[in-house]
């Protein structure tokens, strides 16, 4: 479903990876892991269409992403490196709007009962700048609970920051979501343990 | 959840649900800090108030020299408040979501422009009759006046906003808006600020007015294009 054909990246003068490919079919994740600086959040980027590959393509469906453009980003979650969560607004209005923006009107009621999924009952009210870093990360994850129609999950990092607990729940939305034949990529240092799903690993030696 | 999302699928909005969005997002953010918003408009009413201290009390000299003044300290408080359109959005991680919005991002930007003048333009205009009256300009220049800040304010924030994403990610972005967005003020300025002449001398303002409008539908079509381009090569 997901395939990277030949891909080459160059951050300034160095380049970080070249000739990568790999093809992820329906119900599979991709863990993309390596060390620091060795591309992890670049090759993510790439697949998003955030940054242009120095060679080769990105295709969904067999169909090269740059030319399905809107379709493509229709089709996509991507949660990056930065959590994308505004410090002066609260959780709900957070993610109230990042799910505006995926053209999605949810009830006030859903959207606290997200949040409370993700342990921030009671604290959705709060502006996100008193939030601590795994708190605000949680915000930014409760959108995958709307996400489920998007067949193509990029997650960077997502487990950075969280407890036991979250990263439990994080296990079982991708986990049901790769039951839906969706595809999930992600980063992360530590191993991605998900029961009863294939995973790929793919290293990057940096 | 099953019941949640089906509720979510019924809510379904479209380009305009997600063009509002954008810019209720952006007013709210302004509303909660207050401080930068205020931070420009008082800029301008001190920037025009400093005036005829400084020039003094001759009542022909300051309704001469009135015109420009309003016209420039409007160019410098709109130019102040250019760091707010992008650069946070830029640092946490939210532009690049609106750039994998499945939406059209010329017209995302657009809203984002139109809740920045919202905010930054408007005062200007509302305030600026209020001001003129300090140069002793005549009802009909005041109406010229804030008539025009009307059209060239949102010309000033949407190429103002060119400015802003092709400074994205780069150190002293500041001063660098400000060389490259100063220039591209000047039509606007000249214009602006004649048509105020002109109505004091008696003048017809229609051709600086139609001017004014061409500039204003020409960055409207433009500017939210090339900014859109902007950031994309930021995002690189």
């Amino acid at each position: 479903m997901l395939q990277g054909v030949d891909l080459a990246c160059v951050r300034g003068q160095r380049r970080l990876f070249g000739n990568l490919n790999f093809s992820v079919p329906p119900g599979e994740a991709l863990w993309v892991s390596g060390p620091n600086g060795s591309g992890k959040t670049s090759l993510l980027r790439m697949l998003c269409t955030l940054l242009a590959p120095e060679a080769g393509e990105v295709r969904w469906r067999g169909e090269a992403v740059r030319e399905l453009g809107e379709a493509y980003r229709a089709e996509l979650a991507y949660l990056g490196h930065a959590a994308a969560v505004k410090d002066d607004l609260s959780g709900l209005e957070n993610l109230r709007f990042a799910l505006a923006q995926d053209g999605l009107r949810v009830p006030e009621a859903a959207l606290a009962d997200a949040l409370g999924r993700f342990g921030l009952a009671e604290r959705e009210d709060l502006p996100a700048r008193v939030l601590s870093q795994g708190q605000r990360r949680r915000v930014s994850l409760a959108r995958l609970l709307f996400c489920s129609e998007r067949p193509l999950w990029i997650l960077d990092e997502p487990l950075t920051a969280l407890d036991v607990q979250a990263i439990d729940l994080v296990r079982t939305l991708i986990a049901a979501h790769l039951g839906r034949g969706c595809v999930v990529v992600l980063t992360s240092h530590q191993e991605v343990d998900l029961s009863g799903v294939k995973v790929q690993n793919l290293r990057l030696a940096g | 959840m099953e019941a949640v999302l089906d509720t979510a699928r019924e809510n379904r909005t479209g380009l305009a649900g997600v063009f509002v969005s954008v810019v209720q997002r952006d007013l709210l953010l302004a509303v909660r800090r207050r401080a930068d918003v205020l931070t420009s408009f008082f800029f301008f009413i001190i920037v025009v108030s400093l005036f005829p201290l400084g020039v003094g009390p001759e009542p022909n000299t300051l309704r001469e020299i009135a015109p420009g003044v309003v016209w420039v300290a409007a160019l410098l408080a709109s130019m102040l408040a250019l760091h707010r359109l992008l650069a946070g959005d830029y640092a946490d991680g939210t532009l690049e979501q609106l750039v994998l919005s499945a939406q059209p991002l010329t017209l995302l930007v657009l809203g984002k422009i139109l809740a920045h003048w919202l905010v930054t333009g408007i005062p200007l205009v509302l305030i600026a009759p209020l001001l003129g009256l300090q140069f002793g300009l005549p009802g009909d220049a005041l109406a010229v006046m804030t008539l025009g800040l009307l059209l060239g304010t949102p010309v000033l924030s949407m190429l103002g906003a060119i400015g802003a994403a092709l400074t994205l990610g780069v150190r002293g972005a500041g001063g660098l808006v400000a060389l490259l967005v100063l220039p591209l003020y000047i039509p606007v300025l000249i214009f602006g600020a004649g048509a105020v002449s002109a109505a004091m001398s008696g003048q017809s303002v229609e051709g600086h007015m139609s001017l004014l409008a061409a500039f204003l539908l020409f960055s409207v079509v433009v500017a939210p294009w090339a900014t859109a381009a902007a950031i994309r090569i930021a995002m690189e």
